[in-house]
């Protein structure tokens, strides 16, 4: 059985774009990650994916079946986390779980089992009076994945679950998602966040509608072929408009700890630090440096636009 | 019941409950309402400022004052003001009306057959003074009848009130009212409550999970109609032992009309959440479309038949129009079901056409 499969989804709000001919599979028992920046098109494959958006073209398949055709059985398989908060904040948080296992028709007895192990990995047990609108943003997050584990679904649709959450509780999250993942629950999931992508068995990195690659985020490291060299820089974007006058936009990224220069014409680093010299301060020094997922992101994106 | 189903109503009934506030307004506003209409806003006339100059000075004169402090609608405030200032007085708002007796007054009662006394009337309240003049030539009959016992008249009208036969203004709010209020809670109520989940996204979690739409749109209406009814039960309670207002004919058949015309605002209420996507706009839009025309055009205040013709057939559109002709014959005559089988029929219909539309509206996707 395949859990999720996309194919060549289109999708247009009016004149807007929103998808343009995307495609992936996702297998059995792994976290799939769908990387991108807001406005990408994200979420509107998310809600595609749970029957809650119709595509213009193209065919989703869940569990080897038809979405649109089989709305019904999508959304009692699936577990699906909207982007914002959508629990009832004047519920507490054994109300909102319990309502949760009603909605899916869980029986009562199986609902208070569930109950107690989800507190234990949630540690949401001594808070289960409280109202959801009284919990701190990593609990309301633990608290809206509890509810969707009631059903026990093998398939998770998670909208960037971790968007305003504290590095802390992000982190804990994410241990969460691999116990499930342990457990062989597929778990589809977006997110802003590159630390977060390194953290997916599989990731499509999208932007304005397309997928720029599609691997394990390793996999798309390793197969990036140029060097990266960092400078540090107390003054980031001054020198990033210094150096715009020498190089070519597309191979300088700017971040805010200094510019990261991406070479594409393989001088090696010695020879980069002389062609930049004339340009650096005393203090900014190229350094060698692995890309990361944001480098590769950043360039692809870059590659995007020069195509349109 | 469904297990679904009585989970949402359960829940539905935890909103309600844990929103003090509303709740609050929702008990507050029949009985405010109730006090305004039963107290402050009074249609029965009394009370009216009069002055009077008296030029005659003469006993005829002072004997025609008197019958005029002897009925309870006039109250002298000033007696032979300047006579040369009279509109000042209705200016400064001291005098509704002025009665001036000629100084020829007792000599013309003596010998002329007609003898006339002027009446001056603040028409700003064009109603207030229709009163006033119907009163005073009631006055004016009654000092002709003492007078002088031999006019013959041929021909007089005898009226007898039925239904109201002592014309008290609560008899004709309260039906009213009890329409008002049931309408607002349904319909605001029920919009709000639905509009609420999709602008927290509740809706978009609550979709993707087995529930049926059927079950969705009965689980959050019927709370809500539970409450309307019991609003329009409480405002006909007070209404009863407090102001006094009969219920002529059968209660249960009350009841099953109110019951009705819970129903018809409710399909309003979810036509509204429909096609709205915010608490604000479907706020606005309940108020536009049922709360002022059920005050304005459903003869709640203004009577239908003086209305020009084209708001005469909107009226008939309004549910309240339908539902306070049933109340009113119910409670104030005693009609039974043959008498209002049309206006039930109407209620009937235009629920079930609000409903099918909404329910055809009620989507379980995000576009």
């Amino acid at each position: 059985m395949i859990p999720i499969k996309v194919e060549n989804i289109h999708k247009n709000y009016g004149e807007i774009k929103a998808l343009k001919g995307v495609g992936f599979q996702v297998n059995e028992g792994e976290i799939f990650g769908l990387i991108g920046p807001d406005g990408a098109g994200k979420t509107t494959l998310m809600r595609m994916i749970v029957s809650l958006l119709f595509p213009d073209e193209g065919n989703i398949l869940f569990m080897d079946r038809d979405v649109v055709s089989n709305n019904a059985f999508v959304r009692s398989h699936v577990g699906y986390m909207p982007q914002r908060f959508s629990l009832y904040q004047d519920l507490s948080v054994e109300e909102n779980l319990l309502f949760f296992g009603d909605l899916f028709n869980v029986p009562k007895e199986k609902q208070h089992q569930r109950l107690e192990r989800l507190y234990n990995f949630s540690r949401l047990g001594p808070f289960k009076k409280r109202f959801a609108g009284a919990l701190s943003g990593g609990m309301k997050q633990k608290l809206a994945l509890s509810c969707m584990l009631m059903h026990e679904p093998e398939i998770m649709i998670l909208d960037e679950p971790t968007f305003g959450v504290d590095p802390v509780s992000r982190l804990e999250f994410w241990n969460i998602l691999g116990t499930l993942r342990d457990q062989g629950i597929t778990q589809v999931i977006t997110t802003p966040y590159m630390d977060e992508a390194a953290r997916c068995d599989r990731i499509a990195l999208i932007y304005a509608g397309n997928i720029l690659a599609l691997d394990a985020p390793d996999k798309i490291i390793a197969d990036f072929p140029y060097n990266i060299y960092k400078i540090a820089s107390e003054v980031p974007h001054i020198l990033f408009n210094n150096l715009k006058s020498v190089m070519e936009e597309k191979d300088i990224q700017l971040f805010a700890d200094g510019v990261h220069v991406i070479d594409r014409n393989k001088m090696g680093i010695n020879e980069m630090r002389n062609f930049l010299k004339a340009y650096l301060k005393d203090d900014e020094e190229p350094a060698q440096s692995n890309a990361n997922l944001e480098n590769i992101f950043l360039d692809l994106m870059h590659e995007q636009k020069e195509q349109v | 019941m469904n297990k679904t189903l009585s989970s949402i109503i359960k829940k539905e009934f935890r909103h309600i409950l844990r929103d003090k506030q509303t709740l609050i307004i929702i008990f507050l506003m029949p009985v405010m309402m109730l006090i305004l209409f039963g107290y402050a806003i009074n249609l029965e006339m009394q009370n009216i400022k009069t002055a009077i100059v008296d030029n005659s000075k003469t006993p005829q004169s002072r004997d025609f004052i008197e019958k005029i402090i002897s009925v309870n609608f006039f109250r002298i405030v000033s007696v032979d003001p300047d006579y040369n200032n009279l509109e000042s007085l209705f200016q400064m708002r001291q005098a509704n009306c002025i009665v001036v007796i000629p100084y020829d007054f007792a000599r013309k009662l003596d010998h002329q057959p007609q003898t006339k006394v002027q009446l001056l009337i603040d028409a700003s309240d064009p109603n207030a003074a229709n009163y006033i003049n119907n009163y005073l030539n009631m006055v004016a009959n009654l000092y002709n009848l003492d007078h002088n016992d031999f006019v013959i008249q041929p021909l007089s009208v005898e009226p007898r009130l039925l239904y109201n036969p002592d014309m008290k203004s609560a008899y004709f709010f309260v039906p009213g009212l009890i329409a008002v209020i049931i309408l607002l809670i349904c319909a605001l109520l029920t919009s709000i409550a639905i509009v609420r989940e999709k602008e927290n996204g509740t809706l978009e979690q609550i979709l993707v999970s087995p529930v049926k739409p059927i079950h969705i749109i009965i689980g959050k209406v019927l709370p809500y109609m539970m409450i309307g009814f019991l609003m329009g039960l409480m405002i006909l309670v007070i209404g009863h032992f407090w102001f006094g207002v009969p219920v002529a004919g059968s209660v249960v058949l009350l009841n099953l009309m109110m019951i009705l015309y819970v129903v018809t605002g409710l399909s309003f209420g979810l036509l509204i959440s429909t096609i709205t996507k915010s608490q604000q706009i479907a706020m606005m839009a309940t108020l536009v479309v049922t709360i002022l025309p059920t005050i304005m055009l459903s003869g709640f205040i203004f009577p239908i038949a003086s209305m020009p013709l084209p708001l005469q057939f909107v009226s008939r559109l309004i549910p309240a129009t339908h539902f306070l002709e049933i109340i009113r014959s119910i409670m104030l005559k005693g009609v039974g079901i043959s008498e209002l089988y049309k206006q039930a029929g109407a209620l009937a219909l235009i629920s079930l056409v609000l409903l099918g539309v909404s329910m055809k509206k009620f989507s379980t996707h995000l576009e």
